[in-house]
């Protein structure tokens, strides 16, 4: 059980939810820098993912205050990287040069030459994003047909179709760099490209839309949201579309639980258990550590000096756990680690031992639903095999038709 | 849980509901509720299942719009039947035979030429009707039909591209997609039977009779057909019937079990 935990009251805000500082400038926020605390032992720029910004109405606003930042996303980061110029013409004399560009922390387009390396690992990651949008339909795909009413069932379908969309601006993204999509759903179907290892993880109960929303979306757009300043203009641009849209979902999920949390005892024991197996799962998506003296090897440093990744996986989990605790204690679900617990000293909570083994583990393929997605995956894209077959087909001979007219 | 309950029982409009007028053409709404809500149901269930990722999207979102015309319905419904009842009521604690949607839209899902051939003469049928419903003498549905007309012409549109491409692609595509029109032949002429609540709704000027689409909706069809270079068959040893008097077929069942499980499971909760 969880050692309660007294979030302290800063201004209406939970501190350790909302400290931020200005960091290289690409804050718009107006906190004085020197004012924030308490300081972080972590990198002091995701103290910056913190300033509310947005206060739009979404699903989950009914049950708690618009203006309070559940996620990365609704973060003054977020806004600083959607405001973004990408004009070419403002790239301020550093030219088009690679190297030059990438230290201005200006965007690479397509049509600039880039190493092959950069090139190769940008196409892995973003194929690897676009796979876990298509395979993470499945989980939550799986209970449209049962959602418990009818606004639930509109708002899992949209949230579905937001995923299949996801999927398809990252491919696209991924297409500008001179891969196609048919290339990389081969990829994915043949086990050469992975996704997200998230979702081989089974949805057994109607909470884990919940909790998928509240964890594994916000998890998601921790992530995300410094992927909005990535180095490559098209993947920087598709996440800031995209972390707008998991920012709604994250709510929704946020909502389901509240929602269940203040039901029946079956409903609230439903939300628990969700909670308990959803959770340490979530914490995996950040990857291995890679802090201290994890630092080197695996792509961590590479792609930092690259300008692909911003942060390093360590950090943005505390951020991650950070953001999430105070927001268990306002469900009332009681998180499934004895060890997590405020640190006054770091300005941070304390948390237990990622299971590493069993994340390598279901890496390799032996998680729950490994063989079910890919299987799921593989067979619906056999079954449309004739009908893009025959789509192909019928617009090869509107050409020709066209052709023969005009001649 | 005491709160709970209490917002349980009062549901979305409820008690407004039980203040409305009471009106002799709820069956009639019931049964075009049911149709959009049954085959929104079956759409869905080609989201992570369709040939490609835009086909996920596309059916999702006509699936959306068909759920969205139910839920317009539902508390209307309940409104002037006398029971008060909100769209969770209708849609997860009515039993089979309560059920008033046509055979067409329960069917299971067959493969995509079917669905195809299922949708573009529902989606033909929709058309004609909310044309027709947008002059209704009740306003509400008038109101309901004007902004269902503007999504069921896209619906139209979409199994048209769609009937026509596989029709006129591959020659397995042919063969599939005339297959799926002899398949779903059998449940067409109960779109257009005039049962006792659409005469009784058709009278009042509010609703229309079925058997007077029935020419329009074969037109808009066949046009399709024709274009995609496949046969309109006409010849079916057999009909489906009775599912306005909620007498359905065997798969109705089963997608109501999957549908009301959880919703049942829990009496009385909110979600």
């Amino acid at each position: 059980m969880v050692v309660p935990v007294p979030v302290r009251m800063v201004g209406g805000v939970p501190v350790g939810v909302l400290v931020f500082v200005c960091h290289h400038g690409i804050l718009s926020g107006d906190g004085d820098p020197a004012a924030a605390s308490p300081r972080s032992t972590v990198d002091p720029a995701l103290d910056a993912l913190g300033p509310i910004s947005h206060t739009g109405l979404m699903y989950g606003n009914d049950v708690i205050d618009p203006n309070e930042p559940l996620n990365a996303a609704e973060t003054a980061v977020y806004d600083a990287a959607a405001a973004h110029d990408d004009q070419r013409d403002s790239r301020g004399g550093v030219g088009d040069e690679f190297d030059a560009l990438i230290a201005a922390d200006q965007r690479i387009e397509p049509r600039d030459a880039m190493p092959e390396k950069y090139r190769e690992t940008l196409v892995r990651q973003i194929a690897q994003h676009a796979h876990s949008e298509i395979i993470g339909m499945q989980p939550e795909g799986n209970w449209i047909s049962r959602a418990p009413s009818l606004r639930r069932k509109a708002i899992l379908i949209a949230k579905v179709q937001d995923e299949a969309g996801h999927g398809l601006y990252l491919y696209s993204a991924a297409e500008t760099l001179g891969v196609d999509r048919q290339e990389l759903l081969d990829r994915l179907h043949d086990g050469r490209q992975k996704y997200s290892s998230i979702f081989n993880y089974p949805t057994l109960t109607w909470a884990d839309c919940g909790a998928i929303g509240w964890l594994v979306d916000g998890a998601a757009i921790m992530n995300q949201v410094p992927l909005c300043r990535c180095s490559y203009g098209p993947y920087a641009r598709a996440m800031i579309r995209v972390c707008k849209e998991e920012s709604f979902h994250q709510r929704q999920g946020f909502e389901i639980l509240w929602t269940l949390m203040r039901g029946t005892e079956a409903q609230q024991a439903m939300a628990q258990d969700a909670a308990d197996r959803w959770w340490w799962p979530a914490l995996a998506m950040f990857g291995p550590p890679d802090t201290g003296e994890a630092t080197k090897g695996g792509h961590t440093e590479q792609s930092m000096a690259w300008g692909i990744k911003r942060f390093a996986n360590d950090d943005l989990r505390q951020r991650f756990v950070d953001m999430m605790v105070p927001q268990a204690e306002k469900l009332g679900v009681v998180l499934p680690d004895p060890e997590l617990r405020w640190n006054d000293e770091r300005g941070h909570y304390d948390f237990g031992e990622i299971d590493w083994d069993e994340f390598w583990q279901v890496l390799r393929g032996d998680g729950p639903c490994n063989a079910e997605r890919i299987a799921h995956r593989r067979r619906a894209h056999e079954e449309g095999a004739w009908v893009r077959e025959a789509a192909n087909a019928y617009a090869a001979k509107q050409a020709a038709r066209t052709k023969e007219s005009a001649a | 849980m005491s709160d709970n309950a209490t917002r349980q029982e009062a549901l979305p409009g409820a008690a407004e509901n039980h203040a409305g007028d009471h009106k002799p053409y709820a069956a009639y709404l019931l049964g075009l509720a049911d149709d959009a809500m049954v085959y929104a149901q079956r759409l869905s269930e080609w989201m992570t299942n369709a040939p490609q990722i835009e086909e996920d999207m596309a059916l999702g979102n006509i699936a959306l719009d068909l759920l969205g015309q139910a839920r317009a319905l539902y508390p209307y419904v309940g409104s002037i039947d006398g029971t008060g009842r909100g769209e969770d009521d209708y849609a997860m604690q009515r039993d089979e035979r309560e059920w008033r949607n046509v055979h067409l839209v329960e069917q299971e899902r067959g493969d995509f030429a079917d669905e195809m051939a299922r949708l573009l003469w529902f989606s033909a049928r929709q058309v004609e009707l909310h044309t027709a419903l947008a002059g209704s003498a009740d306003d509400v549905l008038a109101g309901v039909a004007g902004k269902a007309l503007k999504e069921v012409r896209y619906h139209l549109d979409h199994a048209s591209l769609w009937v026509v491409r596989l029709g006129d692609g591959t020659d397995e595509s042919h063969r599939r997609m005339q297959a799926a029109l002899e398949r779903v032949l059998p449940y067409l002429a109960e779109l257009f039977d005039d049962d006792e609540a659409s005469v009784l709704a058709a009278g009042l000027g509010v609703g229309v009779l079925p058997s007077s689409l029935h020419d329009a909706v074969v037109a808009r069809a066949g046009r399709v057909v024709d274009e995609a270079t496949l046969t309109l068959p006409n010849d079916s040893p057999w009909r489906s019937r009775g599912g306005r008097d909620g007498v359905h077929s065997r798969p109705m069942g089963y997608l109501l079990a999957e549908m009301q499980h959880i919703a049942r499971s829990h009496p009385g909760a909110t979600w």
